[in-house]
Protein backbone atom coordinates (compact mmCIF):
# COMPACT_ATOMS: atom_id res chain seq x y z
CA UNK A 1 0.00 0.00 0.00
CA UNK A 2 2.83 2.56 0.84
CA UNK A 3 4.58 1.24 -2.18
CA UNK A 4 1.73 2.19 -4.03
CA UNK A 5 1.21 5.65 -2.78
CA UNK A 6 4.57 6.59 -2.92
CA UNK A 7 4.87 5.81 -6.93
CA UNK A 8 1.69 7.81 -7.05
CA UNK A 9 3.28 10.71 -5.70
CA UNK A 10 6.44 10.37 -7.09
CA UNK A 11 5.13 9.95 -10.65
CA UNK A 12 2.05 11.91 -10.44
CA UNK A 13 3.42 14.69 -13.21
CA UNK A 14 4.13 11.93 -15.68
CA UNK A 15 0.78 10.65 -14.28
CA UNK A 16 -0.82 13.42 -15.35
CA UNK A 17 0.66 13.40 -18.66
CA UNK A 18 -0.49 10.02 -19.63
CA UNK A 19 -3.81 10.11 -18.68
CA UNK A 20 -4.60 13.62 -20.25
CA UNK A 21 -2.36 12.62 -23.27
CA UNK A 22 -5.04 9.48 -23.41
CA UNK A 23 -8.13 11.99 -23.87
CA UNK A 24 -6.00 13.94 -26.76
CA UNK A 25 -5.11 10.98 -28.63
CA UNK A 26 -8.55 10.14 -28.88
CA UNK A 27 -9.93 13.54 -29.55
CA UNK A 28 -7.24 13.69 -32.23
CA UNK A 29 -7.66 10.39 -33.95
CA UNK A 30 -11.39 10.22 -34.21
CA UNK A 31 -12.52 12.83 -37.09
CA UNK A 32 -9.98 11.19 -39.74
CA UNK A 33 -11.52 9.56 -42.18
CA UNK A 34 -11.13 6.09 -43.06
CA UNK A 35 -9.39 7.15 -46.33
CA UNK A 36 -6.49 8.10 -44.55
CA UNK A 37 -6.31 5.35 -41.46
CA UNK A 38 -3.40 3.42 -43.26
CA UNK A 39 -1.10 6.72 -43.54
CA UNK A 40 -2.42 7.64 -40.19
CA UNK A 41 -1.47 4.45 -38.75
CA UNK A 42 1.92 4.39 -40.58
CA UNK A 43 3.00 7.85 -39.29
CA UNK A 44 1.63 7.14 -35.91
CA UNK A 45 4.09 3.88 -36.12
CA UNK A 46 6.82 6.47 -36.83
CA UNK A 47 6.07 8.69 -33.90
CA UNK A 48 5.92 5.39 -31.63
CA UNK A 49 10.33 5.43 -32.71
CA UNK A 50 10.56 7.96 -30.35
CA UNK A 51 12.23 5.91 -28.29
CA UNK A 52 14.68 6.60 -30.49
CA UNK A 53 15.60 9.22 -27.86
CA UNK A 54 16.21 6.19 -25.34
CA UNK A 55 18.08 5.10 -27.56
CA UNK A 56 20.56 8.39 -27.86
CA UNK A 57 20.86 8.72 -24.03
CA UNK A 58 21.69 4.58 -23.19
CA UNK A 59 24.64 4.81 -25.93
CA UNK A 60 25.39 8.05 -25.06
CA UNK A 61 25.99 6.86 -21.74
CA UNK A 62 26.75 3.32 -22.39
CA UNK A 63 29.99 2.07 -20.63
CA UNK A 64 29.74 -1.82 -20.76
CA UNK A 65 30.18 -3.89 -23.63
CA UNK A 66 26.48 -5.59 -22.54
CA UNK A 67 24.80 -1.20 -22.38
CA UNK A 68 27.22 -0.98 -26.01
CA UNK A 69 25.50 -3.86 -27.91
CA UNK A 70 22.47 -3.79 -27.16
CA UNK A 71 22.13 0.26 -27.02
CA UNK A 72 23.52 0.00 -30.33
CA UNK A 73 20.89 -2.57 -31.50
CA UNK A 74 17.84 -0.29 -30.16
CA UNK A 75 18.84 2.72 -31.62
CA UNK A 76 19.34 1.02 -34.92
CA UNK A 77 15.77 -0.61 -34.77
CA UNK A 78 13.95 2.97 -33.22
CA UNK A 79 15.89 4.38 -36.15
CA UNK A 80 14.44 2.35 -38.87
CA UNK A 81 11.04 2.76 -37.21
CA UNK A 82 11.29 6.70 -37.36
CA UNK A 83 13.08 7.18 -40.78
CA UNK A 84 11.30 4.12 -42.59
CA UNK A 85 8.00 5.23 -40.86
CA UNK A 86 8.04 8.94 -42.28
CA UNK A 87 9.32 8.00 -45.70
CA UNK A 88 6.55 5.59 -46.39
CA UNK A 89 3.98 7.77 -44.94
CA UNK A 90 5.27 10.99 -47.10
CA UNK A 91 5.10 8.47 -50.33
CA UNK A 92 1.60 7.49 -49.76
CA UNK A 93 0.46 10.95 -48.48
CA UNK A 94 2.18 12.32 -51.71
CA UNK A 95 -0.83 9.91 -53.48
CA UNK A 96 -3.36 11.73 -52.28
CA UNK A 97 -1.99 14.74 -52.80
CA UNK A 98 -1.34 15.29 -56.80
CA UNK A 99 -5.21 14.31 -57.30
CA UNK A 100 -5.97 17.54 -55.73
CA UNK A 101 -5.90 19.59 -59.03
CA UNK B 1 21.49 16.95 -7.42
CA UNK B 2 18.38 15.88 -9.37
CA UNK B 3 17.11 20.13 -8.68
CA UNK B 4 20.59 21.51 -9.77
CA UNK B 5 20.73 19.36 -12.76
CA UNK B 6 17.22 21.72 -14.17
CA UNK B 7 18.54 24.89 -12.90
CA UNK B 8 21.04 24.46 -15.38
CA UNK B 9 20.00 26.73 -18.93
CA UNK B 10 20.88 23.79 -21.01
CA UNK B 11 18.67 21.57 -18.85
CA UNK B 12 15.81 24.01 -18.94
CA UNK B 13 16.35 24.23 -23.02
CA UNK B 14 16.23 20.24 -23.12
CA UNK B 15 13.37 19.85 -21.43
CA UNK B 16 11.15 22.75 -23.30
CA UNK B 17 12.58 21.01 -26.43
CA UNK B 18 10.63 17.90 -24.97
CA UNK B 19 7.51 20.01 -25.15
CA UNK B 20 7.62 21.74 -28.24
CA UNK B 21 7.97 18.16 -29.86
CA UNK B 22 5.46 16.79 -27.76
CA UNK B 23 3.23 20.04 -29.25
CA UNK B 24 4.52 19.34 -32.90
CA UNK B 25 3.13 15.45 -32.59
CA UNK B 26 -0.09 16.59 -31.80
CA UNK B 27 0.02 19.33 -34.33
CA UNK B 28 1.25 16.97 -36.87
CA UNK B 29 -1.80 13.67 -36.03
CA UNK B 30 -4.17 16.73 -36.15
CA UNK B 31 -2.99 17.59 -39.67
CA UNK B 32 -3.24 13.94 -40.84
CA UNK B 33 -6.90 13.68 -40.44
CA UNK B 34 -7.38 15.52 -43.75
CA UNK B 35 -6.10 14.55 -47.27
CA UNK B 36 -5.05 18.04 -48.11
CA UNK B 37 -2.89 18.42 -45.40
CA UNK B 38 -1.65 15.75 -44.27
CA UNK B 39 1.78 15.59 -45.76
CA UNK B 40 2.01 18.62 -43.89
CA UNK B 41 1.30 16.93 -40.81
CA UNK B 42 3.58 14.03 -41.51
CA UNK B 43 6.30 16.54 -42.28
CA UNK B 44 5.72 18.52 -38.82
CA UNK B 45 5.80 15.02 -36.87
CA UNK B 46 8.95 14.27 -38.35
CA UNK B 47 10.15 17.60 -37.49
CA UNK B 48 9.05 17.14 -33.77
CA UNK B 49 11.49 13.79 -33.60
CA UNK B 50 14.23 15.28 -35.33
CA UNK B 51 14.31 18.23 -32.74
CA UNK B 52 14.58 16.28 -29.27
CA UNK B 53 16.75 14.32 -30.78
CA UNK B 54 19.51 17.10 -31.45
CA UNK B 55 18.74 18.36 -28.49
CA UNK B 56 19.45 15.17 -26.36
CA UNK B 57 22.72 14.52 -28.07
CA UNK B 58 23.98 18.29 -27.21
CA UNK B 59 22.30 18.65 -23.80
CA UNK B 60 22.05 15.27 -22.02
CA UNK B 61 23.32 14.57 -18.82
CA UNK B 62 23.24 11.70 -16.51
CA UNK B 63 22.77 11.41 -13.00
CA UNK B 64 26.94 12.62 -12.36
CA UNK B 65 26.08 15.41 -14.10
CA UNK B 66 28.66 14.48 -17.69
CA UNK B 67 27.87 15.55 -21.29
CA UNK B 68 27.63 12.53 -23.93
CA UNK B 69 31.21 11.86 -24.75
CA UNK B 70 32.76 12.63 -28.23
CA UNK B 71 33.02 9.22 -29.05
CA UNK B 72 29.64 8.35 -28.30
CA UNK B 73 28.37 11.01 -30.17
CA UNK B 74 29.95 10.12 -33.07
CA UNK B 75 29.04 5.87 -32.36
CA UNK B 76 25.38 7.43 -32.60
CA UNK B 77 25.52 9.44 -35.31
CA UNK B 78 26.95 6.50 -37.40
CA UNK B 79 24.16 4.40 -36.23
CA UNK B 80 21.49 6.75 -36.72
CA UNK B 81 23.09 7.33 -40.53
CA UNK B 82 22.90 3.60 -40.89
CA UNK B 83 19.50 3.41 -39.67
CA UNK B 84 18.16 5.75 -41.85
CA UNK B 85 19.68 4.71 -44.85
CA UNK B 86 18.28 1.32 -44.80
CA UNK B 87 15.09 2.28 -43.21
CA UNK B 88 14.39 5.34 -46.34
CA UNK B 89 15.85 2.55 -48.65
CA UNK B 90 12.90 0.29 -47.41
CA UNK B 91 10.52 2.31 -47.26
CA UNK B 92 10.83 3.88 -50.94
CA UNK B 93 11.24 0.50 -52.49
CA UNK B 94 8.06 -1.26 -50.93
CA UNK B 95 5.12 -1.82 -53.00
CA UNK B 96 1.71 -0.31 -51.95
CA UNK B 97 0.12 -3.72 -51.96
CA UNK B 98 2.64 -4.65 -49.24
CA UNK B 99 2.06 -1.78 -47.12
CA UNK B 100 0.77 -3.80 -44.21
CA UNK B 101 3.41 -6.10 -44.37
CA UNK B 102 5.94 -2.58 -43.99
CA UNK B 103 4.21 -1.20 -41.18
CA UNK B 104 4.09 -3.84 -39.44
CA UNK B 105 7.87 -4.45 -39.95
CA UNK B 106 8.52 -1.31 -38.31
CA UNK B 107 6.65 -2.02 -35.51
CA UNK B 108 8.61 -4.68 -35.30
CA UNK B 109 11.84 -2.47 -34.33
CA UNK B 110 10.13 -0.14 -32.67
CA UNK B 111 8.99 -3.00 -30.12
CA UNK B 112 12.23 -4.52 -30.22
CA UNK B 113 14.15 -1.15 -29.50
CA UNK B 114 11.72 -0.25 -26.28
CA UNK B 115 12.13 -3.71 -25.01
CA UNK B 116 15.97 -3.09 -25.20
CA UNK B 117 16.03 0.23 -23.71
CA UNK B 118 13.71 -1.16 -20.42
CA UNK B 119 16.02 -3.93 -20.21
CA UNK B 120 19.48 -2.25 -20.36
CA UNK B 121 17.66 0.38 -18.14
CA UNK B 122 16.76 -2.48 -15.57
CA UNK B 123 20.25 -3.59 -15.32
CA UNK B 124 21.76 -0.68 -14.70
CA UNK B 125 19.55 -0.13 -11.15
CA UNK B 126 18.62 -4.26 -10.84
CA UNK B 127 17.94 -2.55 -7.34
CA UNK B 128 15.05 -0.54 -8.15
CA UNK B 129 12.69 -2.97 -10.69
CA UNK B 130 9.97 -0.66 -11.20
CA UNK B 131 6.73 -1.38 -12.78
CA UNK B 132 6.80 0.93 -15.70
CA UNK B 133 10.05 -0.50 -16.62
CA UNK B 134 8.95 -4.29 -16.45
CA UNK B 135 5.89 -3.38 -18.80
CA UNK B 136 7.94 -1.58 -21.26
CA UNK B 137 10.02 -4.69 -21.66
CA UNK B 138 6.84 -6.88 -21.79
CA UNK B 139 5.19 -4.62 -24.14
CA UNK B 140 7.73 -3.89 -26.49
CA UNK B 141 8.78 -7.56 -26.40
CA UNK B 142 4.67 -8.82 -27.14
CA UNK B 143 4.70 -6.28 -30.08
CA UNK B 144 8.17 -7.43 -31.71
CA UNK B 145 7.22 -10.66 -31.78
CA UNK B 146 4.05 -10.02 -32.79
CA UNK B 147 4.83 -7.61 -35.57
CA UNK B 148 7.38 -9.95 -36.77
CA UNK B 149 4.61 -13.07 -36.93
CA UNK B 150 2.20 -10.43 -38.61
CA UNK B 151 4.73 -9.14 -41.10
CA UNK B 152 5.52 -13.63 -41.95
CA UNK B 153 1.74 -13.97 -42.27
CA UNK B 154 1.07 -11.04 -44.76
CA UNK B 155 3.94 -11.57 -46.50
CA UNK B 156 2.83 -15.41 -46.72
CA UNK B 157 5.37 -16.59 -45.22
CA UNK B 158 3.57 -17.74 -42.71
CA UNK B 159 0.95 -19.98 -41.89
CA UNK B 160 -2.24 -19.75 -39.56
CA UNK B 161 -2.97 -21.86 -36.99
CA UNK B 162 -6.40 -22.03 -35.66
CA UNK B 163 -6.76 -24.22 -32.62
CA UNK B 164 -9.02 -24.25 -29.78
CA UNK B 165 -6.20 -24.66 -27.78
CA UNK B 166 -4.42 -21.69 -28.00
CA UNK B 167 -6.88 -20.08 -26.58
CA UNK B 168 -6.19 -21.26 -23.41
CA UNK B 169 -2.29 -21.21 -24.12
CA UNK B 170 -2.45 -17.77 -24.36
CA UNK B 171 -4.32 -17.06 -21.42
CA UNK B 172 -1.72 -19.37 -19.34
CA UNK B 173 1.08 -17.06 -20.40
CA UNK B 174 -0.97 -13.94 -19.56
CA UNK B 175 -0.80 -15.30 -16.07
CA UNK B 176 2.81 -16.13 -16.04
CA UNK B 177 3.72 -12.47 -17.18
CA UNK B 178 1.36 -11.48 -14.36
CA UNK B 179 3.08 -13.34 -11.73
CA UNK B 180 6.43 -13.43 -12.75
CA UNK B 181 6.06 -9.19 -12.68
CA UNK B 182 4.85 -9.40 -9.42
CA UNK B 183 7.41 -12.05 -8.13
CA UNK B 184 10.01 -9.48 -9.46
CA UNK B 185 7.87 -6.19 -7.74
CA UNK B 186 6.86 -7.89 -4.39
CA UNK B 187 9.02 -11.40 -4.03
CA UNK B 188 12.03 -10.27 -2.12
CA UNK B 189 14.35 -12.01 -4.19
CA UNK B 190 18.40 -10.70 -4.12
CA UNK B 191 19.25 -8.93 -7.53
CA UNK B 192 20.83 -11.92 -8.96
CA UNK B 193 17.52 -13.85 -8.80
CA UNK B 194 15.43 -11.17 -10.02
CA UNK B 195 17.57 -10.36 -13.27
CA UNK B 196 17.13 -14.53 -14.29
CA UNK B 197 13.28 -13.57 -13.48
CA UNK B 198 13.09 -10.45 -15.28
CA UNK B 199 15.16 -12.23 -18.08
CA UNK B 200 12.81 -15.10 -18.02
CA UNK B 201 10.13 -11.93 -18.60
CA UNK B 202 12.03 -11.12 -22.00
CA UNK B 203 11.74 -14.36 -23.19
CA UNK B 204 7.93 -15.20 -22.06
CA UNK B 205 6.84 -12.21 -23.85
CA UNK B 206 8.67 -12.99 -27.16
CA UNK B 207 7.31 -16.66 -26.79
CA UNK B 208 3.81 -15.23 -26.19
CA UNK B 209 3.86 -12.24 -29.01
CA UNK B 210 3.73 -15.27 -31.30
CA UNK B 211 1.51 -17.22 -29.99
CA UNK B 212 -0.90 -14.38 -29.71
CA UNK B 213 -1.03 -13.81 -33.35
CA UNK B 214 -0.16 -17.20 -35.00
CA UNK B 215 -4.15 -18.29 -34.17
CA UNK B 216 -5.45 -14.89 -36.13
CA UNK B 217 -5.82 -14.41 -39.67
CA UNK B 218 -7.59 -13.35 -42.95
CA UNK B 219 -9.81 -11.05 -42.28
CA UNK B 220 -8.67 -9.85 -38.84
CA UNK B 221 -5.46 -8.92 -39.68
CA UNK B 222 -6.32 -4.81 -39.98
CA UNK B 223 -7.33 -5.45 -36.55
CA UNK B 224 -4.35 -7.33 -35.24
CA UNK B 225 -2.18 -4.27 -36.42
CA UNK B 226 -3.69 -1.79 -34.99
CA UNK B 227 -3.98 -3.31 -32.23
CA UNK B 228 0.08 -4.10 -31.88
CA UNK B 229 0.46 -0.51 -33.30
CA UNK B 230 -1.19 0.78 -30.17
CA UNK B 231 1.18 -1.61 -27.99
CA UNK B 232 4.72 -0.28 -29.78
CA UNK B 233 3.14 3.60 -28.65
CA UNK B 234 2.38 1.74 -25.03
CA UNK B 235 5.84 0.17 -24.78
CA UNK B 236 7.70 3.37 -25.62
CA UNK B 237 5.67 5.97 -23.06
CA UNK B 238 6.44 3.24 -20.44
CA UNK B 239 10.22 3.54 -21.32
CA UNK B 240 9.58 7.31 -21.36
CA UNK B 241 8.70 6.87 -17.42
CA UNK B 242 11.87 5.47 -16.75
CA UNK B 243 13.48 8.59 -18.27
CA UNK B 244 10.77 10.84 -16.56
CA UNK B 245 10.68 12.25 -20.92
CA UNK B 246 7.43 14.11 -21.86
CA UNK B 247 8.05 14.22 -25.31
CA UNK B 248 8.35 10.22 -25.03
CA UNK B 249 5.25 9.71 -22.77
CA UNK B 250 3.39 11.67 -25.31
CA UNK B 251 4.32 10.41 -28.31
CA UNK B 252 3.98 7.32 -26.82
CA UNK B 253 0.48 7.29 -25.60
CA UNK B 254 -0.71 9.30 -28.47
CA UNK B 255 0.32 6.52 -30.65
CA UNK B 256 -1.43 4.27 -28.04
CA UNK B 257 -4.26 6.11 -27.97
CA UNK B 258 -4.46 6.23 -32.27
CA UNK B 259 -3.80 2.37 -32.50
CA UNK B 260 -6.71 1.96 -29.94
CA UNK B 261 -8.98 4.24 -31.61
CA UNK B 262 -8.63 2.31 -34.72
CA UNK B 263 -8.75 -0.86 -33.41
CA UNK B 264 -11.89 -0.55 -31.65
CA UNK B 265 -13.45 0.74 -35.10
CA UNK B 266 -12.30 -2.10 -37.07
CA UNK B 267 -13.93 -4.09 -34.64
CA UNK B 268 -17.33 -2.53 -35.03
CA UNK B 269 -16.99 -2.44 -38.88
CA UNK B 270 -16.62 -6.32 -38.48
CA UNK B 271 -19.49 -6.32 -35.80
CA UNK B 272 -17.31 -8.13 -33.27
CA UNK B 273 -15.70 -7.72 -29.93
CA UNK B 274 -12.22 -7.35 -29.64
CA UNK B 275 -11.80 -10.42 -27.07
CA UNK B 276 -13.86 -12.26 -29.90
CA UNK B 277 -11.17 -11.41 -32.45
CA UNK B 278 -8.30 -12.48 -30.21
CA UNK B 279 -9.91 -15.29 -29.43
CA UNK B 280 -10.76 -15.91 -32.62
CA UNK B 281 -13.55 -18.03 -32.29
CA UNK B 282 -14.83 -16.78 -35.42
CA UNK B 283 -15.61 -18.43 -39.21
CA UNK B 284 -15.96 -22.21 -39.76
CA UNK B 285 -18.36 -22.68 -36.86
CA UNK B 286 -21.57 -21.15 -38.92
CA UNK B 287 -23.29 -23.46 -40.88
CA UNK B 288 -25.62 -22.04 -43.35
CA UNK B 289 -28.63 -21.56 -41.83
CA UNK B 290 -31.55 -19.69 -44.15
CA UNK B 291 -32.22 -21.51 -47.30
CA UNK B 292 -31.36 -19.37 -50.41
CA UNK B 293 -33.93 -18.83 -52.75
CA UNK B 294 -33.66 -17.82 -56.77
CA UNK B 295 -30.99 -18.67 -59.04
CA UNK B 296 -27.75 -17.83 -60.15
CA UNK B 297 -27.64 -15.81 -63.61
CA UNK B 298 -24.81 -14.70 -65.47
CA UNK B 299 -24.18 -11.58 -67.87
CA UNK B 300 -22.73 -11.46 -71.18
CA UNK B 301 -19.31 -8.53 -71.12
CA UNK B 302 -21.21 -7.12 -74.57
CA UNK B 303 -24.78 -6.84 -72.10
CA UNK B 304 -22.45 -5.89 -69.02
CA UNK B 305 -20.73 -3.05 -71.52
CA UNK B 306 -23.95 -1.28 -72.86
CA UNK B 307 -25.98 -1.83 -69.11
CA UNK B 308 -22.96 0.22 -67.60
CA UNK B 309 -22.27 2.78 -70.95
CA UNK B 310 -25.88 4.04 -70.54
CA UNK B 311 -26.25 4.25 -66.48
CA UNK B 312 -25.69 7.28 -65.03
CA UNK B 313 -24.79 6.68 -61.62
CA UNK B 314 -22.28 3.22 -61.15
CA UNK B 315 -20.47 2.47 -57.92
CA UNK B 316 -17.77 -0.08 -57.64
CA UNK B 317 -17.38 -2.34 -54.48
CA UNK B 318 -14.03 -3.22 -54.44
CA UNK B 319 -12.63 -6.16 -51.28
CA UNK B 320 -9.02 -7.64 -51.27
CA UNK B 321 -9.91 -10.02 -54.39
CA UNK B 322 -9.21 -7.03 -56.07
CA UNK B 323 -5.82 -6.01 -54.99
CA UNK B 324 -4.77 -9.30 -54.75
CA UNK B 325 -5.43 -9.59 -58.78
CA UNK B 326 -3.41 -6.29 -58.89
CA UNK B 327 -7.09 -5.10 -61.05
CA UNK B 328 -6.64 -1.75 -59.25
CA UNK B 329 -5.14 0.07 -62.35
CA UNK B 330 -7.52 -1.54 -64.83
CA UNK B 331 -10.73 -0.66 -62.57
CA UNK B 332 -9.27 2.96 -62.45
CA UNK B 333 -9.46 2.74 -66.15
CA UNK B 334 -12.65 1.14 -66.45
CA UNK B 335 -14.16 4.25 -64.44
CA UNK B 336 -12.51 7.44 -66.14
CA UNK B 337 -14.02 5.35 -69.22
CA UNK B 338 -17.36 5.74 -68.55
CA UNK B 339 -16.67 8.81 -66.68
CA UNK B 340 -15.64 10.21 -70.36
CA UNK B 341 -19.54 8.92 -71.37
CA UNK B 342 -21.09 11.53 -68.79
CA UNK B 343 -21.09 8.66 -65.96
CA UNK B 344 -20.73 9.23 -62.58
CA UNK B 345 -18.36 6.60 -60.76
CA UNK B 346 -17.65 6.36 -57.26
CA UNK B 347 -15.81 4.18 -54.77
CA UNK B 348 -17.79 2.40 -52.07
CA UNK B 349 -15.23 1.46 -49.05
CA UNK B 350 -15.73 -0.79 -46.36
CA UNK B 351 -13.93 0.06 -43.34
CA UNK B 352 -12.57 -3.40 -43.57
CA UNK B 353 -11.50 -3.53 -47.19
CA UNK B 354 -8.10 -4.48 -47.54
CA UNK B 355 -5.37 -5.70 -45.09
CA UNK B 356 -5.42 -2.83 -42.49
CA UNK B 357 -7.24 0.27 -42.10
CA UNK B 358 -7.65 2.23 -45.42
CA UNK B 359 -5.49 0.04 -47.04
CA UNK B 360 -8.00 0.18 -49.99
CA UNK B 361 -7.79 3.81 -50.03
CA UNK B 362 -4.46 3.88 -50.47
CA UNK B 363 -4.47 1.44 -53.43
CA UNK B 364 -6.90 3.42 -55.46
CA UNK B 365 -5.06 5.67 -55.01
CA UNK B 366 -1.76 4.74 -56.00
CA UNK B 367 -3.55 3.71 -58.85
CA UNK B 368 -4.77 7.98 -59.59
CA UNK B 369 -8.05 7.42 -58.72
CA UNK B 370 -9.01 10.72 -56.90
CA UNK B 371 -9.70 10.86 -53.45
CA UNK B 372 -13.50 12.64 -53.66
CA UNK B 373 -14.21 9.73 -55.89
CA UNK B 374 -13.65 7.38 -52.64
CA UNK B 375 -16.49 7.72 -50.37
CA UNK B 376 -17.10 5.25 -47.00
CA UNK B 377 -19.81 3.11 -46.35
CA UNK B 378 -22.20 5.43 -44.26
CA UNK B 379 -22.33 8.30 -47.19
CA UNK B 380 -22.61 6.25 -50.00
CA UNK B 381 -25.24 4.04 -48.22
CA UNK B 382 -28.25 6.63 -48.25
CA UNK B 383 -27.71 6.77 -51.79
CA UNK B 384 -27.59 3.29 -52.94
CA UNK B 385 -31.13 3.20 -54.43
CA UNK B 386 -30.46 6.09 -56.67
CA UNK B 387 -27.28 3.78 -58.00
CA UNK B 388 -28.10 2.09 -61.80
CA UNK B 389 -25.39 -0.25 -61.12
CA UNK B 390 -23.14 -1.48 -58.22
CA UNK B 391 -19.92 -3.76 -59.87
CA UNK B 392 -18.74 -5.89 -57.02
CA UNK B 393 -15.03 -6.88 -57.21
CA UNK B 394 -13.57 -9.53 -55.35
CA UNK B 395 -15.51 -8.51 -52.32
CA UNK B 396 -18.22 -11.24 -50.45
CA UNK B 397 -19.12 -10.24 -47.20
CA UNK B 398 -18.88 -7.17 -46.73
CA UNK B 399 -22.38 -6.42 -49.01
CA UNK B 400 -24.18 -10.06 -47.88
CA UNK B 401 -27.59 -8.75 -46.97
CA UNK B 402 -27.58 -11.53 -44.47
CA UNK B 403 -26.24 -8.95 -42.31
CA UNK B 404 -29.57 -7.50 -42.39
CA UNK B 405 -32.04 -10.66 -42.42
CA UNK B 406 -30.76 -13.54 -40.92
CA UNK B 407 -30.10 -13.11 -37.60
CA UNK B 408 -28.73 -16.89 -37.65
CA UNK B 409 -25.66 -15.79 -39.48
CA UNK B 410 -22.57 -15.02 -38.12
CA UNK B 411 -22.19 -11.48 -39.56
CA UNK B 412 -25.75 -10.85 -38.23
CA UNK B 413 -25.43 -7.05 -37.57
CA UNK B 414 -22.52 -6.04 -39.49
CA UNK B 415 -22.56 -3.09 -40.97
CA UNK B 416 -22.09 -3.27 -44.91
CA UNK B 417 -22.27 -1.62 -48.47
CA UNK B 418 -26.15 -1.87 -49.32
CA UNK B 419 -25.45 -3.13 -52.71
CA UNK B 420 -28.68 -4.59 -52.70
CA UNK B 421 -30.29 -1.44 -52.90
CA UNK B 422 -28.70 -0.76 -56.17
CA UNK B 423 -30.81 -0.77 -59.46
CA UNK B 424 -28.70 -3.56 -61.19
CA UNK B 425 -25.61 -5.55 -59.43
CA UNK B 426 -22.55 -7.17 -61.26
CA UNK B 427 -20.49 -9.62 -59.15
CA UNK B 428 -17.33 -9.94 -60.70
CA UNK B 429 -15.79 -13.19 -58.71
CA UNK B 430 -13.43 -16.11 -59.72
CA UNK B 431 -16.15 -18.93 -58.61
CA UNK B 432 -19.04 -19.39 -56.56
CA UNK B 433 -16.54 -20.08 -53.63
CA UNK B 434 -17.77 -18.52 -50.34
CA UNK B 435 -15.99 -15.80 -48.42
CA UNK B 436 -13.85 -15.88 -45.53
CA UNK B 437 -17.27 -16.23 -42.81
CA UNK B 438 -17.67 -19.18 -45.01
CA UNK B 439 -21.38 -18.40 -45.33
CA UNK B 440 -23.90 -18.22 -48.76
CA UNK B 441 -24.09 -14.68 -49.96
CA UNK B 442 -27.72 -13.98 -50.72
CA UNK B 443 -26.66 -11.03 -53.17
CA UNK B 444 -25.98 -13.30 -55.45
CA UNK B 445 -29.16 -14.71 -55.56
CA UNK B 446 -31.31 -11.20 -55.57
CA UNK B 447 -33.12 -11.10 -58.75
CA UNK B 448 -31.14 -7.62 -59.81
CA UNK B 449 -27.75 -9.50 -59.59
CA UNK B 450 -25.89 -10.63 -62.63
CA UNK B 451 -22.50 -12.55 -62.45
CA UNK B 452 -19.31 -12.00 -64.36
CA UNK B 453 -16.97 -15.05 -63.47
CA UNK B 454 -13.81 -14.94 -64.04
CA UNK B 455 -10.10 -13.34 -62.81
CA UNK B 456 -10.86 -9.40 -61.75
CA UNK B 457 -8.67 -8.11 -63.54
CA UNK B 458 -8.69 -10.62 -67.25
CA UNK B 459 -12.23 -9.44 -66.91
CA UNK B 460 -11.96 -5.89 -65.94
CA UNK B 461 -9.53 -5.60 -69.04
CA UNK B 462 -11.92 -7.41 -71.40
CA UNK B 463 -15.02 -4.72 -70.04
CA UNK B 464 -12.86 -2.20 -70.78
CA UNK B 465 -12.18 -2.91 -74.23
CA UNK B 466 -15.86 -3.61 -74.63
CA UNK B 467 -17.13 -0.37 -73.81
CA UNK B 468 -14.21 1.14 -76.04
CA UNK B 469 -15.29 -0.91 -79.22
CA UNK B 470 -19.28 0.38 -78.72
Amino acid sequence: MENVLTFLTANKDAIFIIVLSVFLGFEVISNVPSVLHTPLMSGANAISGVIIIGGIILVGHASTTFEWVLGSLALFMATLNVAGGFVVTDRMLEMFKKKKK
Amino acid sequence: MIILNTLMPGQVVLEYSYLLSAIMFVIGLKLQSHPETARKGNFWAASGMILPMITTLILNRNGAGEAIGMGNVIAILLIIAAGTVVGSIMARKVKMTAMPQMVSFFNATGGAASAAVALIEYTKNPDQAVLVGLLGLVVGSIAFSGSMIAYGKLDGKVGDIFAKFMTYVNLLFMAVIVAVILLVLFGGFDAQTRTYLVFGLLVISLVYGVSFVMPIGGADMPVVISLLNSLTGIAAAMAGFIYQNEAMILGGILVGAAGTILTLQMCKAMNRSLINVIIGSFGGGGASHADVQGSIKEITLTDAAVLLSYSQKVVIIPGYGLAVAQAQHIAHELDSLLGSKGVEVKYAIHPVAGRMPGHMNVLLAEADVPYEQLVEMDDINPDMPNVDVAIVVGANDVVNPAAYDDPGSPIYGMPIIDAHLAKNIIIMKRGMGKGYAGIENFLFFNDKTRMLFGDAKGTMTKLVSEIKSM
